[in-house]
């Protein structure tokens, strides 16, 4: 390396520097400091977490505490993990039937339209995810405009209470709160499939819907399983969509049992463990979008 | 009479076969999902807005229109309650800060990282997107627990909640001005060290006014996410003086007796378009008074002097 090449290089490490000292002691610092809360005991008296800094004396209590409430058959731990999976697959499969087709249409139909059909998908964006929960606390309410709709099409006889822990009302307000990132993920990859690749398809005598199953449909893979995780994971750690809609018990997810350990109870150290098995187990939708990131980004290099 | 009867519903059912296969005609299917789509994300926020000009204290009906919550009301508006206008005070002014931290931040960690070459970078490169994707709860318990255990000179409150901003923010910042920069061949600053220029000038004057784009768009993502969090705001508030918006709309939402929440919600929607259209306007005048060749005009008349 010469000198010149050498102090460039310089140059450009010492640019990066503030912003990787600052990840450094945000971000991977806290990391270690959850690991060692979950690792450590709790104060006696004071209620506080002890955290055990030295792996050594790491004490896995809280961990054994989270695992037998999660293999012990019937256990509430284990409901409410069995819950949290359910409702992300629901929410996640139904945000797919919607995003999919709403990207299509936007990415390849879209002609003089585009623009304004983009403004419409970019939008929720820029609106609070709580207030647009708020918008559907109060079309849920009892005297809401759902009730009011549903009673005059006659598909309900008298006026429910939708806030009351119910499922769909959880499931609605995660599709609603997440689809808009699935859509543009979706949309930003639809838009850049090569159009020559599917008239080839038509002029070999494919039908559309032979040319969007052999052509169109495989090309999006990665983009459809980018779009899941990239909604799947922030679902994973809600905790507001329940308590906002529902409230109740019935519907708590892994992030109400966090947020109940860590901001609520004495046992911050369960709370900690929680997390540290919860990124475990989203560990491995985390490696494959970094993955698939990656390779995304190298195929725009070459 | 019964061949007429049989034939009918087989040719609408031909016909409705036709429409669907012909390869020339619109996608009605996709047409109606989309609009569909769209009609429902966006018209419950609507009615949201409609419910914050109400006259009586409904949040689920219609009932005349007033200011009576943005104002009129002497102690429930949001002008006079102190919960919800400090609420909004606190989202702009973790949303200043977060955009006056997190791009030069951002902007400068970008542009080391895609050009300092060797393990360290690709190691730092690869950490820093996985704030993008780790759940929000995930880095608010993670501050949390160093704020109390480790960082005890932060308090917190709107310095741990800006911290919090920065951190998740600074991967989006990444992200935009990377893609920008992966279209940019290096030979520009390559042409402007040839010319003279040291790394730093070749870094303001060829790379950063190509970079404006990215970096506009950085400060207006940040601004907006910012204003939109609520999980890290919740957790590192000290108490209810630190509450911002999301925050406000969480504790009140099931609730709030009144329409001022919607008042709000309403008010901090306006005021997020208000900013970003501003900062787009601005940025499109600054381009149009610099001209096309702004690098090269620059670079010549640096070059002359």
């Amino acid at each position: 390396m010469s000198e010149v090449t050498r102090r460039r290089q310089a140059f450009w490490a010492g640019l990066a520097l503030p912003g990787v000292a600052w990840q450094a002691v945000f971000f991977l610092l806290p990391f270690y400091v959850i690991v060692c809360v979950a690792f450590g005991t709790v104060d006696p008296i004071f209620q506080t977490p002890r955290p055990a800094w030295n792996p050594l004396t790491w004490d896995p209590q809280a961990f054994e505490f989270v695992f037998e409430g999660l293999f012990s058959s019937g256990g509430s731990l284990q409901r409410v993990f069995i819950r949290t999976f359910v409702y992300v697959a629901i929410a996640v499969a139904l945000s797919l039937a919607i995003a999919y087709p709403v990207a299509y249409f936007v990415a390849r139909h879209g002609g003089r339209w585009k623009g304004i059909l983009l403004v419409g998908l970019v939008a929720p964006f820029f609106i609070s995810y709580l207030m647009r929960m708020l918008a559907w606390i109060n079309l849920l309410q009892d005297d809401g405009w759902v009730n009011d709709v549903l009673l005059w099409a006659g598909i309900l006889d008298a006026p429910r209470n939708w806030l009351d822990g119910r499922a769909s009302s959880v499931i609605l307000g995660l599709v609603y709160g997440y689809v808009p990132f699935m859509i543009l993920t979706l949309y930003a990859f639809l838009d850049r499939i090569d159009r020559s690749l599917l008239e080839a398809a038509r002029d070999l005598g494919a039908s559309p819907s032979r040319a969007f199953r052999l052509v169109t449909l495989p090309l999006s893979t990665p983009a459809v399983l980018a779009g899941c995780a990239i909604i799947a994971l922030p679902m994973f750690g809600d905790y507001y969509t329940p308590d906002l809609l529902s409230g109740s018990p019935n519907t708590s997810l892994i992030g109400n049992q966090i947020t109940q350990y860590i901001l609520g109870g004495p046992q911050q150290n369960v709370g900690a463990a929680l997390v540290v098995v919860l990124m475990m187990m989203l560990s491995i939708l985390l490696a494959y979008y970094v993955i698939a990131t990656a390779r995304a980004e190298r195929r725009l290099q070459r | 009479m019964t061949t007429t009867a049989a034939s009918a519903p087989a040719t609408r059912a031909r016909r409705f076969r036709d429409r669907f296969s012909n390869p020339w005609g619109k996608p009605r299917f996709l047409v109606f999902i989309t609009l569909t789509y769209l009609a429902w994300s966006i018209v419950p926020i609507l009615i949201a807005i409609r419910f914050s000009f109400n006259e009586g204290r409904s949040r689920s009906t219609a009932q005349g229109w007033s200011f009576q919550w943005y104002w009129e009301n002497p102690d429930l508006s949001v002008l006079h309650d102190p919960d919800l206008s400090g609420a909004l005070v606190q989202s702009l002014k973790l949303a200043a800060l977060a955009v006056a931290i997190t791009v030069p931040l951002g902007v400068a960690l970008a542009i080391g990282l895609a050009r300092w070459r060797g393990r360290a970078a690709s190691g730092a490169r690869g950490v820093s997107i996985i704030p993008l994707v780790t759940p929000e709860i995930v880095l608010g318990v993670a501050l949390l627990l160093s704020f109390v255990q480790v960082l005890t000179f932060i308090d917190l409150g709107t310095i741990a909640q800006a911290i919090g901003h920065v951190t998740f923010s600074l991967a989006f910042v990444l992200i935009i001005v990377r893609g920008r920069l992966l279209s940019i061949s290096p030979e520009y600053e390559e042409a402007a060290q040839d010319l003279g220029g040291s790394t730093f000038q070749a870094l303001r004057l060829a790379l950063l006014p190509m970079l404006t784009p990215a970096i506009v768009a950085s400060a207006i993502v940040v601004f907006a996410i910012s204003m939109d969090d609520f999980v890290v705001s919740a957790y590192l508030s000290a108490d209810s003086t630190t509450d911002t918006v999301p925050v406000r709309i969480y504790s009140a939402g099931r609730a709030a007796p009144t329409p001022a929440l919607n008042a709000l919600a309403t008010l901090t929607l306006a005021i997020t378009l208000a900013v970003v259209a501003a900062a787009f306007v601005l940025w499109r005048i600054v381009q149009r008074r610099r001209g096309k060749g702004g690098i090269v005009e620059e670079l010549a008349q640096r070059g002359a002097s």
